[in-house]
């Protein structure tokens, strides 16, 4: 199977940050959810994928071709939509939309108007009257039109308001329909990367810290609260927390026999449970160990 | 996550809104109308197969599997669930096998709860 890109052995040094070691790939029709704090290199590593950034070290591969040496080719099948993007205050959004369909042969005019009336926005009003969320949508309005075959996005929901934001995810659902188009995109709100991602990377500190299909993650992960005196220390639980006799513990590659063994030492279990995506992030960066 | 969609077919299986032989959207289609990743829908029908409420034809999509008596079949799944479930608390409460029998003989609301 091909890949949407393949990332391998990615190095990117700055004088307050590193972003080291990077090797992930994305294979073509599905969607990945790039999770991770403020700061933890989510936009270093996109920006890298687009060509805006030159790796110092490895080999970055975006739809087959060598980047940045093809980066021609290569964003002419691309769209990224990051939040810094300026568009031109005093122009309206159709003179926009008129300049990126100029560019980009791929343009789908009935679907930029299918998506001007879902993103409730005005083509005929200039941008600088537009409200941060009217602007995001903008942004993604002309990066979706496109209908490139890999999307790359930077915090496409991040500062939206509730229904604007059901309104890009709905939209970004399209993209499922498609078996040969993929999606990366970036957030902490590991909610909507919840809802919509196969596959899920979690980046801290520079690093990757874990990447797997999401199901995967949900499946491993449990929480268990129990009473007693013992508080394992075994490989597997990756937070324990006691209050009185009550113990919680959060466990990771959980397996059927683990309440069996807590019994055999003396711990009550009271309630397994799975655990939010939210929760085994956090708990993943606390425990500052692989998930 | 994936539950909620198997709950959602299951109940239209067992309501006959959709009957024997009724093809299931794609998953790609599945996925898309209800905003949740491929993988999760995969993951669902993958469940349903195994429970045996739908049959895949390699190439020709998901159906409804044609036995004649889902409903039943459904709900015999979701008891064991429940025995499962009420079998473990059991096991946490420490309870013998006599014991369990003389709560199913008493039946609910006896108040012979140990």
């Amino acid at each position: 199977m091909t890949v949407a890109f393949a990332l391998t052995g990615i190095h990117k040094q700055y004088p307050q940050f590193t972003l080291s070691d990077i090797s992930l790939s994305l294979p073509h029709g599905q969607i990945m959810g790039l999770v991770g704090v403020n700061g933890a290199g989510k936009t270093t590593l996109l920006r890298i994928l687009t060509g805006l950034v030159r790796a110092d070290r490895g080999d970055v591969r975006v739809l087959g071709l060598r980047m940045p040496e093809d980066q021609v080719a290569v964003k002419a099948d691309t769209g990224f939509a990051s939040e810094d993007m300026r568009l031109y205050k005093s122009q309206t959004l159709r003179w926009h939309m008129d300049l990126i369909a100029a560019i980009y042969p791929g343009w789908d005019e009935n679907y930029a108007r299918d998506l001007l009336r879902r993103f409730d926005l005005k083509s005929d009003q200039s941008i600088g009257g537009f409200s941060h969320g009217q602007r995001v949508k903008a942004l993604l309005l002309l990066c979706f039109a496109r209908r490139p075959r890999l999307l790359l996005l930077d915090e496409p929901t991040t500062g939206l308001d509730p229904v604007a934001r059901s309104e890009v995810l709905e939209v970004l659902s399209d993209v499922l329909r498609d078996e040969t188009r993929s999606v990366l995109f970036s957030s902490h709100n590991t909610h909507d990367v919840e809802q919509l991602a196969d596959s899920i990377s979690f980046l801290h500190q520079g690093r990757l810290i874990a990447s797997q299909d999401k199901e995967r993650f949900l499946d491993d992960w449990r929480r268990i609260v129990c009473f007693g005196d013992y508080t394992p220390e075994w490989p597997e639980i990756a937070a324990a927390r006691r209050n009185g006799s009550v113990l919680e513990l959060k466990v990771r590659d959980f397996c059927g026999e683990l309440p069996a063994r807590l019994a055999a030492h003396g711990l009550t279990v009271q309630s397994v449970d799975p655990m939010r995506l939210e929760d085994i992030f956090v708990t993943t960066v606390r425990a500052g160990a692989p998930a | 996550m994936y539950r909620q969609i198997v709950d959602q077919i299951s109940t239209k299986v067992m309501l006959g809104d959709w009957p024997a032989g009724y093809p299931l959207p794609s998953i790609r289609e599945l996925a898309s109308s209800s905003h949740v990743s491929v993988i999760t829908v995969k993951r669902a029908y993958l469940e349903l197969e195994h429970a045996g409420v739908i049959v895949t034809r390699h190439g020709k999509g998901s159906f409804v599997a044609a036995s004649h008596d889902l409903p039943r079949a459904l709900l015999r799944a979701e008891m064991h669930r429940h025995l499962q479930a009420f079998l473990g608390c059991a096991a946490q409460l420490g309870l013998d096998t006599h014991e369990i029998q003389r709560l199913l003989d008493a039946g609910p609301d006896k108040g012979v709860m140990p």
